[in-house]
């Protein structure tokens, strides 16, 4: 039987995209309704609505935004700023048009107001998205694929199918080349020995096991720890319990680098990405809820998401497909229309962990070639975006080289 | 019982997971043990292996997920009244709005 052929869209920075998205992105909360209401009139499902909502200054959010602009799923960018916010507008703009992408910011400020902009935008936005249809396509290899991996509502099934299920198709995708991202480093409390063991040098796991202390100590400032009620009444007692489920989305290949949000992966192999802010905890918990984990993994260019759910999560994104894998066969029959790929049939005795797992694999597969995804058909295009702060990353936090 | 109701994760585990409903007053079996759970136990939630100690760690796929604050009989429910975090203390419903 023939491949499904993927084919996408090629970027100037070398990139490939899966879907070809035109983005509305508000710069602080005031602009919000303005970028929404342009979204709404526009009339495509392929306009997709982001934004940051914060009036004050912050450079991790200035990063991410500059990444997502910038992401190779993103075909053309229309900015709306009210004018008075610290957002750095310009850079921004800039930074898109340097990328390749047609790009145009609106001020309300400086259009006359929420009618004004409204209309102006809709028009930016034909202007981009014609752009944007005009960017080359060409073939994508699994090699190219970047793909995250985030759970969420979990319970106890999550960690014996969905979650070890998710591995077995990251032990294939890493095994073909393609770049596998795993995340949160606050549910990988308790399994750092075991993550450190697989990394690809020595100083790489010591800088593993450092970023799960900083977790811990940053939850326990916080006061709670990335654990839900609705965890402990789906049967997890502690958040070691849960982080070894969670582990186990991460399969068994070699770990070839820790980075951060934001962070390219410079070669295809496994990557975990370290979410939890540096310094003193200063703006609250480091991710408030699941789309800011696919948020971060999209601005490393994740181009598509798994999301393993035992209690039944909705969300997608915008910018890249999310494919929900369920854990909880009660779950699945309660809200199929929901998930993609029923993981809970491991339980029941209608599959295996190997036949889910290729299931998983050949979805992402389809999805790349341009099906929809259960969550995409539904409309969904969840975006949150908040305070943090980062430093660099280490020099043994890469010990692999670049693609040449 | 045909239908197996317990699964054992990990040759190394001290617990075992329900995979399906388990009514009040079921009886319970794995290997040579038997034993009758006072309490409904839903898919997900876990039991002792055999008779546990208070200060016992707590295996699951092999590693440790926390520490016993009782000592637990073969096959009960082993969940927030008797199992404690060795990292950062779990919130329930109860904790956080109580």
């Amino acid at each position: 039987m023939a491949e499904p052929q993927i084919i996408g869209w090629q970027r100037a920075d070398g990139r490939k995209g899966i879907r070809n998205i035109v983005l509305v992105a508000y710069l602080v909360e005031c602009a919000h309704h303005v970028a929404r209401r342009i979204v709404e009139a526009a009339g495509h499902d392929d306009v997709h609505l982001i934004g940051f909502p914060g009036c004050f200054p912050n450079a991790y959010a200035d990063k991410m935004m500059r990444a997502l602009v910038a992401h190779p799923n993103v075909g053309a960018v229309v900015l709306v700023s009210l004018g008075c916010e610290s957002f750095d507008r310009a850079g921004l703009l800039e930074a898109a048009q340097a990328s390749g992408r047609a790009a145009e910011l609106l001020v309300i400020q400086q259009e006359g107001g929420t009618r004004r902009t409204i209309a102006a935008g809709v028009e930016a936005v034909m202007r981009v998205r014609a752009c944007a249809h005009q960017a080359p396509r060409t073939n994508i290899t699994i090699s190219e694929i970047v793909i995250g991996t985030v759970c969420g509502g979990s319970d106890g099934t999550s960690g014996i199918t969905a979650n070890p299920a998710v591995g077995v198709a990251f032990d294939r995708l890493v095994g073909e080349g393609a770049t596998c991202i795993f995340e949160e480093t606050g549910e990988l409390i308790g399994c750092e020995p075991l993550m450190a063991a697989r990394a690809a040098t020595p100083a790489l796991g010591r800088e593993i096991e450092a970023s799960v202390t900083k977790a811990e100590h940053y939850y326990t400032v916080m006061g709670f720890g990335s654990f839900a009620p609705g965890n402990a009444e789906g049967g997890l007692t502690t958040i070691e319990e849960k982080s070894l489920g969670a582990y186990a989305k991460s399969g068994q290949s070699r770990i070839s680098g820790l980075i951060k949000p934001g962070d390219v992966p410079p070669a295809g192999g496994l990557y975990l990405l370290d979410v939890v802010p540096d310094g003193e905890p200063r703006f609250g918990f480091p991710n408030i809820s699941d789309n800011a984990e696919i948020v971060e993994m999209i601005a490393c260019g994740a181009q598509l998401i798994l999301f393993t759910t035992g209690r039944g999560s909705v969300v997608g994104s915008a910018i890249v497909p999310v494919i929900k894998i369920c854990a909880n066969p009660e779950t699945y029959q309660r809200m199929h229309d929901d998930m993609d790929i029923n993981a809970g049939a491991i339980l029941s005795g209608d599959a295996t962990l190997a036949k889910v797992g290729d299931a998983i694999f050949e979805r992402i597969k389809a999805v790349a070639a341009g099906a929809q995804t259960a969550s995409e058909a539904l409309g969904h295009q969840e975006f949150i975006l908040t305070y943090k702060s980062f430093e660099p990353i280490g020099p043994a936090c890469l010990p692999v080289r670049g693609r040449a | 019982m045909t239908h197996a109701k317990l699964l054992l994760l990990h040759p190394d585990d001290t617990v075992l997971i329900v995979i399906a409903d388990i009514a009040a007053g079921e009886t319970l079996a794995f290997e040579d043990l038997t034993a009758t759970t006072p309490i409904a136990l839903g898919v997900g939630h876990k039991v002792a292996r055999h008779a546990l100690p208070a200060g016992a760690k707590i295996i699951r796929y092999g590693a440790a997920i926390g520490s016993l604050t009782q000592d637990v009989a073969a096959l009960a429910h082993v969940h927030m009244h008797n199992l404690k975090s060795d990292y950062i203390a779990t919130h329930d419903r109860e904790t956080i709005h109580g």
